[in-house]
């Protein structure tokens, strides 16, 4: 990890090099705290390039940096393999034909090398469950869409720069759709109720109109 | 039971919110204002944390088919049971077939009505709270809504009235700069610090947006999203700051100045439009 950025009196920001950076630390927080090595801490929320942890007032700053200071955050192996999902894509999406025109790739190709990659989640946020996946073909990293739609149906998957998305819920959105899927992504009956929580190894399988 | 006669503009349970899921996307929501939704609870012997009901600009008249007990803290509003008033912060018994009606408060913008026992309803991820961005939690109440009262968890408290400091004319919120203070230009923190910001209408329970100086960035190349606590000062592209009060998105894109201390997000969540606001800056915390 590279810097500690204060986030007001009770968050912590942590930068990190890049994404799997992130992942690890964030996997290795997670397991620290299941063990009880981070008393106060309320939130481990990943992102792009930090993860944000957040305590209550029985922690600080000043903890926090010397429980990460203990952490082997090497050694942490952020897969999952117990944690695997398979979510069944119908790719019919609005954007096919755009995405094998920007990827110089034909619609079929395209859909071919969606589904061959083995996915990770590497955080989740924009709405409830809605998570960001990473480890897809360098050859569809995308611009996201110059306009964005004020309306996504749910369990559209979609592509925006490196990272695939499925909408649990419809919603505007700007990424480019793919396909969609009718896996259940948000459940409040189920614990915990998003299908893919960071750290989830998620294969994609094709599904026939 | 409860009859809503009137809802008033927004009226929403909320009680401590849900922490501890912002890495599945849900915030922590619950009351804007927490001091006080947990005095209107202690007033009438309930957990601090029992779901009450958040009140946007009063509005809110009330049918009681049951004899309750009630407390109404927050933005200091007239509250008439069968037209005869009562004070706030303290304890006030209703009986069965009565109405009770909380008008618009004098200051500050939420009032916290508090019922003895709480209110029974089906928590989501283990809370009451309604939040308006995530659409988690019952909807805002209606007119002609009904509501179940919960069952007393403990006495009644031995103290019959609490004081509670009054609400400011001008808003002063003390705030540390960071995370990303350094993507603003020198100048820019300067203003922050010393400028005259005035609250507008476009503010709810997801942020207070303020207008005034234009913050000028330093840094104009694209933030990845990253996590953001309660009470951070965002920065979109127009420069014109936003502070994130209890609905606020688990993460964003746009560079957040400082972030206000705790004890002072209270005071924002009943900062009024139209009142002035300005910011304490205080110095760096690391």
């Amino acid at each position: 990890m590279t810097r500690l950025l204060a986030a007001g009196h009770r968050g912590l920001l942590v930068e990190c090099d890049d994404l799997p950076q992130v992942m690890a630390l964030h996997r290795t927080l997670e397991e620290a705290r299941a063990g009880g090595a981070l008393p106060g801490v309320v939130d481990l929320v990943p992102a792009a390039r930090t993860v944000l942890v957040t305590f209550d007032d029985t922690s600080s700053h000043s903890r926090v940096a010397e429980a990460l200071a203990s952490l082997d955050v090497r050694a942490a192996d952020h897969e999952r393999p117990d944690h695997e999902v398979e979510v069944a894509v119908t790719y019919d999406g609005d954007d096919l034909d755009e995405v094998a025109r920007l990827s110089g790739l034909s619609v079929e190709e395209v859909v071919r090398r969606h589904g061959a990659a083995t996915y990770r989640v590497a955080f989740t946020g924009f709405a409830p469950g809605f998570a960001y996946l990473v480890g897809g073909d360098a050859a569809l990293v995308v611009p996201r869409r110059g306009t964005p739609r004020t309306r996504v149906p749910r369990g559209s998957v979609a592509l925006a720069g490196e990272f695939t998305g499925i909408y649990p819920q419809e919603g505007p959105g700007g990424w480019q759709l793919i396909g969609r899927t009718e896996a259940p992504l948000w459940d409040l009956d189920r614990q915990p109720p998003a299908l893919l929580a960071p750290g989830t190894r998620v294969r994609f399988t094709r599904r026939d109109p | 039971m409860i009859e809503v006669l009137r809802a008033g503009p927004l009226t929403t349970l909320q009680d401590l919110g849900r922490p501890g899921l912002a890495h599945l996307g849900v915030g922590r929501s619950g009351a804007v204002d927490r001091p006080s939704l947990r005095l209107a609870n202690r007033l009438v012997g309930n957990p601090e944390g029992a779901p009450a009901l958040e009140t946007t600009f009063g509005g809110l008249v009330l049918r009681f088919t049951e004899a309750a007990t009630v407390a109404v803290t927050g933005a200091p509003a007239p509250l008439c049971v069968d037209g005869r008033a009562h004070a706030g912060c303290t304890p006030v018994t209703v009986r069965a077939g009565q109405v009770l009606e909380l008008g618009m408060p004098t200051r500050g913008v939420r009032t916290y009505l508090a019922l003895r026992g709480g209110v029974a309803c089906e928590l989501v991820l283990g809370s009451a709270a309604t939040d308006l961005l995530s659409r988690l939690g019952p909807a805002p109440l209606r007119d002609g809504d009904t509501v179940e009262l919960g069952r007393p968890a403990g006495p009644m408290p031995g103290v019959d009235h609490a004081a509670v400091a009054p609400l400011p004319d001008e808003v002063v919120l003390r705030a540390v700069p960071g995370p990303r203070a350094d993507w603003f230009t020198d100048d820019s923190l300067t203003r922050l610090g010393r400028a005259a910001y005035e609250v507008t209408a476009a503010s709810d329970r997801i942020g207070l947006r303020l207008e005034g100086p234009a913050l000028t960035r330093g840094r104009t190349h694209e933030l990845p999203s990253e996590g953001i606590v309660e009470g951070a000062v965002q920065v979109p592209p127009d420069g014109r700051p936003v502070i994130f009060l209890a609905d606020h998105p688990v993460t964003g894109g746009y560079p957040v100045v400082a972030v206000v201390h705790p004890e002072d997000v209270p005071l924002a969540a009943q900062a009024r439009p139209g009142q002035p606001l300005r910011f304490a800056l205080q110095r760096p915390l690391l």
